[in-house]
Order: C-alpha cells, then structure tokens, then sequence
C-alpha cells in the first residue's frame, strides 16, 4: 500500500486487495488506531524538521530588520525587497564565486587521491598496510583544534592565508581520509576477479585501476565526490579563520557578516539564507539517495 | 600476483582467494609493491604534508609559549621575528592542574562529555524511532522522509541562524510560550538554556542522518526472519528485540561511534548558535578555538594543547569502544 516509488521494494509485500473492511488483517497491514498513531508523530516530526526553514523564509519576507520580532506585521507588508537588496548591494556573489572555488577545488582533490587510496588498499597488501588505514582512521577524529592553529601558522609561512588554495589544501587534510574510507569499501566490493581478467589480458596495474575498476566504480566515485561537495560548502570553522578578505568569503563566512555586535541586518540574512538554503538543498536531494547507500554500505557491508 | 586481503574487519560472505604463505608472499611481493605505493604515495604526501606536518607542529607549539604576541608576523614593512621559548610541559600541567584550572578545562571537559552524551543518545534514539514508523507501509511515506530529512539537506551554518532568530529575546519560541502563559527562558543569555537551546538545535540537525542510515539496516533486514518469527507466535516487542535490534547491529555501531566523534567535535552549531557571547556553553572544539582565534592576544599555545588534549581523549575512547566492541564479538563496520 505503499506510495513509494523508489524505495526497494517492501521485503515480501502483498498488494492488499482493496477489501471489505473487517477483513482479517494480513501481515504488515496496522490496525487503524496505529497507522494514525504513525501518522500523528510522523506529522509531529516533519513540522519540527520544516518550521525553523519555513520561518527563515517567512521572516526575509519583511522588509525591516526588527520584524522578527513582530512576525505578525509581515503579512501586510511582504515584499521581496530584501532578495533585491542582497543580490545587488552585498557581496552575494563573490561569496558564491568563493564558495564554487573552493568546494570544486576541494572535491576534484579530494576525489583523485581518495580513489586511487581507497584502491590500494582495497586490493593490496603492502608493509605499511596496516598503519596507513590506522592513520587514515584517527584523521577523521581530528578535532579541527587540534589542527587549526599549526595550520594557521604554516599557511603564514607559506603566504596562503587568505588564499583559495590555502582553504582548498585544508579542507582536503578532513575529506581526504574519509572519502579514502569510502571508496575503499566501494571498490571492496567489486570483484577481485575483475582485476585478474584485466592482468591476464596484459593490462598493467594502474590500467586495471584506470580502465576497470574507476568505470565501474562510478558510484562510489560519485558518493565520494557528493560527500566532499557537502562537506566543503558547509565548512565554517577553517573558512572563517584562515579567509579574511571580505570579497573571499565563501557562504559560510559571508552569512555571519549580517550579524555584528552593533547592528544585526536580520531580514537581509534571512534572505541570504534562502538564497544559500534552496540550491543547496536541491543538490542534496538529487544525490541523497547515492549519498546514503555510499555513507552506510561503504562501510557497513558485514 | 597481487594479493587479495580478507577485510581487516573480519568475515566477507563472498570468499576470496586465501592468501598465500609468507615466502610465497615475500617471492611474488616486494617487486610488485611499487606501485601500491605508487598509488598510495599522493596520499602519504598528502596525509604528510598537511596532517602529521602540521600535528607534529602544532606538538610542538605546546611546548612553548606562543601567542599572536611573539610569533613572527609582519605589520607593514617591519617583519618581527618570533621571540617565544620552550616551556616543557608547563601549557599542559597548567590546563590540567594550573589555578582555576576547573574553570578553564574541568568544567568545559564535564559538559562536553554530558553534551556528547545527550546528543548522541537523543540522535540515536529519535533516529531509531522515525526509522521504525517509516519502515512500515505508510500512506506518504516517501513525502515523510523528504521532509525529514530536511535539517540535514539545508546547510547548518543556515540553519543555525533560523534557531537564532527563534530563540531570540521576542522570537517566534518566547512569543509562542507567553501565549500558554508559560515562563520565556532567555535562551540565548542564560547558561543553563544556552547549553538547552545548543542540544536541542544539535539534536534537530543531527538526527535525518540517524534516521536515514539506520532505515537503510532496517531495509537490509531479511523479510523471512520475521515471518518465521511471526509464525513461531512472537510478540511485536519480541521481533523488535530479537530480529529488528540484532539486524540493526552493525549499522548502529558505527553510526553511534561516528555520532560520538562528530557531537564531541561538533564546531559550527555551538559557534554560530552564541558567538563569543557564552563561555560556558563553549564545548571543548569552541573553547579552544575561542582562546585560539577568538581573543585577543591569541593564546596559541594553550589552544594547541587543547587540540591534543582532545585527539587523545577521542583515541582513547574509540580503542576502548573497540575493545568493548571485539569482548562482544560485534565488529566496528569499517
């Protein structure tokens, strides 16, 4: 009875005939009172998800910046004027230019050397196995203390500050390990054989990898580079620390500008927000579905 | 030939080759091996150059007494050179032991610990349930999980500022609250409902990602386990017990160490939730940031030491979760 079009299918689902009612309950059917019980908390559960959005877009409909506080007086006066403002007056656009930079950057990085990673140790064993998954493992623990402040340092020493590549590099020190991670319980699960057939006809072993294995882990590839993407866009702590010039600020760093101790530009962020929330959205949606099968199978396949 | 391994995680259902014995791997080995370093060689330098390079130094800050006060910075045509020294263990003995240390380390350690753990169980638990309800046959299923799984698709750093605004003296919460004629905590001054408001928008951001990877074990559960559960007269609480919770066991023990290692990391939420505004809702990452970057003169040092405090309380729990994991005979899914 399910509306689903793209789940897998129910395990064992019998179409329910549309029967009389009081008809004997076949199995995985709920009685009445529990399918409203479900639906009561399932509607609880998706207002509380949806509202804190659904006021950002409500509210950068006012055109003052104290109309948070009177949520009521927008219905009068709705306008989209903020939007206006924002795309013309603020430096909405370099921040998106920003932001494209460095999340491109970051993830074409990121996915190269993730890939060819996650292949090496997916398919080999080499002294130094061990301690490289081992490494790879506690990097994703790093709390971004424990780097940020030597990484400020050294990209002084290297004049990076303030640089797309300096963000680019740093951003990689925390997709790298985990796409390493993904990837290589992606390609575990391609066939060993595969790459055999691929040596047994001549091919070398980085043509194996080349030719073989990337076509065929085009999904993997895809999970990893969606995971980087995502993670990239919404880095705030390195962005707004190692960024200081304001026509460098990605979104994450850009949004924060409306908000000084002075003065708090409410309705213009919440545009911004908007602005920043819909595509960013969209985008996950279209991939979320890979996204999670990659996040859980990647490593959970027992 | 190259060797296939066996996950270091234990049984693969599709067996591969075995591997061959020692001197067999020693003769058909070393000269095959250059180019898995070949190919794992850009991360090695990678890894090298921007992770151990810069642990290795930011070891060593520690040791010293570095602030933005004397390190080498350049203002204008001058360039200063840096002037700090090496202080031992004196950054760490001061944390840990040094005067009002409890108000430094001890009280921000104690939270974050009761932070990590209300996250993570709250993750969990709202998580769980919500995968639960969407695994039956729901009319609108599908539309259900779209919006749920909003809070994760919307970046936090904009979310985080529509909590803002709701929480805010006079926002959408507290007018809400007044109407029932109910008391209007303000959320964003007070520490006690600072530290609410921050679990409670770290709760609504972080559990679609629960919710999705635990629907994902629950749909890999073997439909036949519970239809002969059904058919040996098990109660729904026993299927739940007995087939849903071992089902989900390996998902859930690796979604739950994840979640412990990104609540105890967790920067954005409490950062963009308060600011410098409250130094005791600051969780360890924040707090060590705030004495980084967030004052003035930056204490490089003392952050830095933070950092490793941190790395060694997260490694020291993850070999422990492990242990307790391997005495379980449950295997971490990576």
């Amino acid at each position: 009875m399910s509306t689903t079009t793209v789940e897998t299918p129910a395990p064992a689902a019998e179409r329910r005939p549309a029967g009389a009612p009081g008809r004997t309950r076949r199995r995985g059917e709920q009685s009445r009172a529990a399918a409203l019980a479900s639906h009561a908390v399932l509607i609880g559960a998706s207002l509380t998800a949806l509202f804190p959005i659904a006021w950002l877009v409500f509210l950068s409909l006012g055109p003052d910046k104290d109309d948070y506080l009177h949520p009521g007086r927008i219905w009068d006066k709705m306008t989209f004027d903020n939007y206006a403002f924002v795309l013309q007056d603020t430096g909405f656009f370099d921040w998106l230019k920003s932001t494209l930079v460095v999340v491109l950057g970051t993830t074409l990085i990121g996915v190269i050397v993730a890939a060819s990673t996650g292949y090496a140790v997916s398919r080999m064993r080499f002294p130094g196995y061990r301690k490289l998954m081992w490494v790879l493992l506690v990097t994703q623990m790093f709390p971004i203390a424990v780097l940020i402040v030597p990484m400020y340092q050294i990209l002084s020493d290297l004049q990076l500050i303030d640089s797309y590549l300096g963000l680019i590099l740093v951003n990689c020190t925390t997709i790298v390990p985990y796409c390493a991670w993904l990837m290589k319980g992606y390609f575990d699960t391609i066939p060993f054989e595969i790459d055999e057939a691929g040596r047994v006809d001549g091919l070398t072993p980085f043509g194996t990898f080349a030719r073989l294995i990337l076509p065929l882990a085009k999904p993997g590839l895809a999970v990893a580079a969606f995971y980087s993407f995502l993670t990239a866009f919404g880095e705030v702590a390195f962005a707004s620390t190692f960024m200081l010039s304001d026509d460098k600020y990605t979104f994450a760093v850009g949004l924060q500008t409306f908000v000084s101790e002075h003065d708090a530009q409410r309705n213009l962020m919440a545009a911004t927000a908007v602005l920043i929330a819909i595509p960013a959205a969209l985008f996950f949606y279209l991939v979320q579905k890979n996204l999670v099968t990659g996040l859980t199978a990647g490593g959970t396949k027992g | 030939m190259t060797v296939a391994i066996d996950r270091a995680t234990g049984k693969r259902r599709g067996e591969r080759e075995p591997r061959p014995g020692p001197v067999q791997r020693l003769r058909n080995g070393l000269n095959k091996h250059w180019y898995a370093y070949a190919m794992v060689a850009p991360v090695a330098i990678v890894l090298g150059v921007l992770v151990l390079y810069p642990l290795a130094y930011g070891l060593y800050l520690t040791l010293t007494d570095a602030t933005s006060l004397n390190t080498a910075r350049t203002i204008g045509v001058n360039e200063i050179d840096a002037t700090y020294k090496f202080i031992g263990l004196d950054n760490y003995a001061d944390i840990l032991w040094g005067p009002t240390a409890y108000d430094r380390f001890w009280s921000h350690f104690l939270w974050t610990v009761f932070w990590t753990a209300a996250c993570v169980t709250l993750h969990y638990g709202l998580g769980l349930g919500l995968a639960l309800l969407l695994n039956q046959k729901l009319r609108g299923r599908t539309l259900y999980r779209m919006i749920l799984v909003l809070p994760w698709a919307v970046p936090t750093f904009v979310t985080v500022f529509g909590w803002r605004f709701m929480l805010a003296d006079g926002g959408i919460i507290n007018s809400g609250l007044e109407l029932l004629h109910l008391p209007t905590p303000s959320w964003l001054e007070d520490t006690f409902w600072q530290r609410f408001s921050a679990i409670m928008v770290n709760t609504w951001c972080g559990v679609p990602f629960m919710m999705v990877s635990l629907l994902g074990g629950l749909q890999s559960i073997d439909a036949s386990l519970y239809e002969a559960s059904e058919m040996d007269g098990a109660s729904a609480w026993q299927r739940f017990r007995y087939v849903t919770l071992p089902g989900l066991r390996s998902v859930s023990t690796t979604v739950v160490l994840l979640g412990v290692i990104w609540t105890f990391n967790q920067f954005a939420i409490i950062f963009l939730l308060f600011g410098n505004t409250a130094p005791d809702a600051q969780i360890l990452v924040t707090w060590a940031y705030h004495l980084g970057f967030g004052q003035q003169p930056r204490d490089y040092a003392q952050s830095a030491a933070y950092g490793i405090l941190l790395l060694s309380i997260l490694i020291v729990f993850t070999s422990f979760y492990r242990r307790w994991l391997n005495r379980n005979e449950q295997q971490l899914a990576i």
